[in-house]
């Protein structure tokens, strides 16, 4: 038995230790937002946050998240506004969305280590994010808009 | 807002049904005239689901989306077309997919950019219709005439009086009415929704995850499976060991299965288990020996040298001819010819080939990533012998298509696991399932001979040696392929006054699909690129080049607005620019790279620029993302990825070796779109083809160097 706390919530997983997160949190857990691409960590589809950091939920196993906190797309916000959701939104980034959710999930934690990334920054931290539609020119502009979003809303509180 | 397919249990819960509620819909008959607009019957509170337009007594509007969403914007660009006309905030609509019925929602293959251009003026018609018959309700309910009378936000108005009832308040009456047979439609100027950069409805599904992809999609009961299939492509199941496979905890069953590929059948052997992992793991222990017997096991260096020898001992079937190019080439002391080269290619969606089906005793359920789902019911109908109404086929959201998923055999395989285990299944391909199995975009040879006389085009032949994608759907292989043009502009066949296309027939046992914009994909490259030779032997300069042949008036104007966008005429000394313009389901697509070296003398992509002629279109945000991406997927297709073969076996197996571009490769772009009153051509496909000569032509512009086959290392040149 594992524990799991996903989302703030907490589970207790009975599995192979072995089957990597991104099964555990897609066919037991049953949150589909995370997305098999790759299962090899090439593509980025099932990024989610360990801990807070982004790690390939294909390639982590269940045993290596015991006791620990996982966050998925659909605990990032409450309401789809994650200034990066907000961004992605407001620049009309997906096409057909299938890697966005890992997108995002590399994005927040990009803005979340550096408040005003460069066009380099954002290409060296989203390197690792296929998307097959070739979203990236929107991808970058949205990052900055979500960075803007981000300090405003700092400034504000 | 509900993404639900509509069966007709989800659609009555979707909406809430109580009594009354006004459906049209069409009926499409099979002698191809124009579809008739239909009032859908109410019977019992049971809806007849032709409704395209869904209006209920508590205004609540439902628009059927009938086309896959597989990026490409259907899910807003048809619902946009249907409120525009019936006068609704896009905002109040709940959107539902159509599952695949010919007879109620017509063509619904989302594939040779068919969209809008195959569906807008029907569109257009059945809102206006559905707007028509509430104002004529609302006029009678008033005593007034129609004319005073008008529809704005899902309200109809009497001008004079200021009175509205919303439409929920007239669907009773309107419902009754026979559905006007003509109807006058909105002017251009009149539009409120169409034309506007309006955001897309199902981005807010896809930034929280709660957008419902094949993967997605989960059934009380349902068993996970796993295919091993033969790496060869073609061949039979000699035998196989599933000792080790079955001690896989969670491993149920271990069966031979059988799918069609067009007019062929693969075979494979099924892992089925309790959850995706477990199915993934016993397949890997699954041991299975294959019979190839019958199939040549070829290497791509074989494939690409027996098409160059053919191009050069075959004429092959003429497609087209103008005049008498082989005259000229044989009297001529100096003339251009060259082959180029393209290769093969995987489509690689984000998400992998899969499906889930539900086969029951006298009933198939279907849903998944399906680009045809009226191809795939009646397809699979006729392997059962069932008659199609037994088969229903629901789309999901498609993470990419790109052609792969407009094809039958992984619907057809999941249904064959679910009625062997009589339980529903999902049928998960591994990423290295779809980089190894196809079908893939044929690698294809070209060869192109030209003679320039006085500065100007005397002759121009091409030839094709690639494999036919017809021949492999309809089975008919002495056929010439149609699309060895494809790409090439309409115009250049009357002032190219000698000139020829002709497909030199090559087969190979590998299946081979379209492929996003088809040949023209590979075509472009090779007669784009070939035309920058002719002006560069001509003495003139490539854009000029197009402006002489292309004289057509909106070619002309597509071609003055790249030469003002990209400052074509005042490139600076080290820089190198480059052109191409084609054509693919009727819009045309002009692009302008400009390149420079780095100061580590790398060549440098600073930008591109593309225009783009789709004549009536809805959704300019769409069309410019369309492009920006197309351009992102040709670029890879250009530099960095292709698929090649080795003993019969592809030797790509993930994005490890079969690379994409990533966000750090990609070029600005810039992207532009004519004004005209032109029908609707294709917006998904029609920005790829013409990238790849562009970037070429503007390599050779830098430095010389003419790049004649792809992909080709950008960081080599």
């Amino acid at each position: 038995m594992i524990s799991l706390n996903v989302n703030q919530k907490d589970y207790r997983i009975d599995a192979d230790p072995n089957m990597p997160l991104l099964w555990v949190i897609r066919d037991i857990i049953g949150l589909t937002g995370t997305k098999y691409g790759c299962g090899v960590a090439q593509c980025g589809a099932c990024t989610i946050h360990l801990n807070g950091e982004a790690v390939r939920s294909c390639v982590t196993k269940l045993s290596r998240a015991d006791g620990q906190k996982i966050t998925t797309i659909e605990g990032l916000s409450n309401n789809n506004d994650h200034p990066a959701q907000i961004a992605w939104n407001q620049e009309n980034v997906p096409q057909c969305g299938y890697c966005h959710s890992g997108q995002i999930m590399s994005a927040a934690v990009l803005l979340r280590e550096n408040p005003d990334p460069t066009d380099a920054d954002i290409d060296s931290a989203m390197a690792g994010n296929i998307c097959r539609c070739g979203t990236y020119q929107r991808i970058r502009k949205a990052i900055h808009t979500a960075a803007a979003l981000q300090r405003k809303e700092g400034a504000s509180k | 807002m509900s993404t639900n397919n509509i069966s007709r249990r989800n659609f009555l819960r979707a909406t809430g049904i109580t009594g009354a509620a006004l459906c049209l819909g069409f009926s499409f008959s099979s002698n191809g005239k124009e579809p008739e607009v239909i009032g859908a019957a109410i019977a019992d509170g049971v809806i007849e689901l032709n409704a395209w337009i869904r209006i209920d007594t508590d205004g609540k509007v439902t628009l059927v989306d009938h086309r896959a969403e597989m990026g490409q914007g259907s899910y807003q660009s048809v619902p946009q077309i249907l409120a525009e006309e019936l006068e609704v905030n896009l905002n109040d609509v709940n959107i539902v997919f159509a599952p695949g019925n010919k007879e109620k929602y017509g063509n619904q293959i989302t594939g040779g950019s068919s969209t809008i251009r195959g569906s807008y003026k029907n569109l257009l018609k059945l809102g206006a219709t559905a707007r028509n018959m509430l104002i004529t309700a609302a006029a009678a309910k008033w005593g007034a005439p129609a004319t005073e009378c008008y529809a704005e936000s899902g309200n109809v108005i009497h001008r004079p009086s200021g009175k509205k009832f919303h439409y929920g308040e007239l669907v009773a009456d309107a419902s009754k009415l026979e559905p006007p047979k003509d109807v006058t439609l909105k002017q251009k100027s009149e539009y409120k929704l169409i034309r506007k950069p309006l955001h897309r409805q199902d981005t807010p599904l896809k930034t929280n995850g709660t957008a419902g992809f094949g993967l997605d999609k989960k059934l009380p009961g349902m068993m996970y499976a796993a295919v091993v299939r033969n790496p060869r492509l073609r061949g039979k199941v000699k035998s196989f060991d599933d000792t080790a496979a079955l001690k896989v905890p969670g491993v149920k069953r271990v069966f031979k299965v059988r799918m069609g590929v067009f007019k062929t059948f693969r075979e494979g052997v099924a892992v089925v288990a309790d959850s995706t992992w477990a199915a993934l793991q016993g397949k890997k222990a699954l041991r299975v020996e294959w019979d190839d017997t019958g199939f040549e096991h070829l290497d791509s260096a074989e494939i690409f040298k027996r098409q160059q020898e053919k191009l050069h001992t075959e004429d092959g079937l003429i497609l087209k001819k103008v005049g008498d190019p082989d005259a000229i080439l044989q009297n001529a002391v100096n003339k251009l010819d060259v082959v180029y080269q393209t290769p093969y290619q995987s489509h690689s969606a984000m998400e992998p080939v899969n499906c889930v089906a539900h086969y029951q005793q006298d009933k198939l359920e279907i849903w998944g990533p399906i680009q045809a789902p009226e191809w795939v019911q009646e397809y699979i109908s006729e392997q059962l012998g069932w008659p199609k109404e037994k088969v229903t086929v629901n789309m999901t959201f498609l993470g990419g298509g790109f052609g792969r998923k407009a094809f039958m055999d992984y619907p057809h395989e999941a249904a064959m696991i679910s009625k062997e285990i009589a339980a529903p299944v999902q049928v998960i391909w591994t990423r290295e399932d779809d980089a190894t199995q196809g079908p893939y975009r044929p690698g294809i040879t070209y060869r192109c001979q030209g003679v320039i006389k006085d500065g100007n085009i005397s002759a121009a032949k091409f030839a094709m040696a690639g494999q036919n994608n017809d021949h492999w759907r309809s089975g008919k292989t002495n056929q010439a392929n149609r699309s060895t043009s494809e790409g090439f502009l309409k115009p250049y066949f009357d002032t190219i006054k000698n000139i020829s296309f002709a497909e030199v027939q090559f087969e190979t046992p590998i299946p081979t699909m379209w492929w996003r914009s088809v040949y023209a994909s590979t075509n472009g490259f090779a007669y784009e690129s070939f035309l920058d030779e002719l002006a560069h032997a001509a003495g003139k300069d490539p854009l000029d080049l197009r402006r002489q042949y292309l004289n057509d008036e909106r070619c002309q104007r597509l071609i003055d607005k790249m030469e003002e966008v990209s400052g074509w005429k005042s490139r600076k000394k080290n820089e190198g620019y480059g052109c191409a313009i084609t054509e693919c389901f009727s819009s045309t697509v002009g692009q302008i790279v400009k390149v420079s070296r780095n100061t580590d003398g790398k060549i440098r992509i600073d930008k591109v620029w593309a225009v783009m002629d789709c004549g009536w279109y809805v959704n300019p945000d769409i069309i410019k993302a369309q492009v920006e991406g197309s351009i992102v997927m040709a670029l890879g297709a250009a530099t960095i990825h292709e698929i090649t073969f080795k003993d019969g076996l592809v030797e790509q197996r993930n994005f490890y070796d079969y690379k994409m571009p990533r966000i750090n490769d990609i070029p600005p772009t810039e992207v532009y779109i004519m004004e005209n009153d032109a029908d609707a051509g294709g917006v998904g496909e029609p920005g790829l083809p013409a990238f790849a000569p562009a970037l070429t032509n503007a390599i050779f512009d830098l430095t010389g160097k003419r790049i004649r086959k792809l992909p080709f290392d950008i960081a080599a040149v």
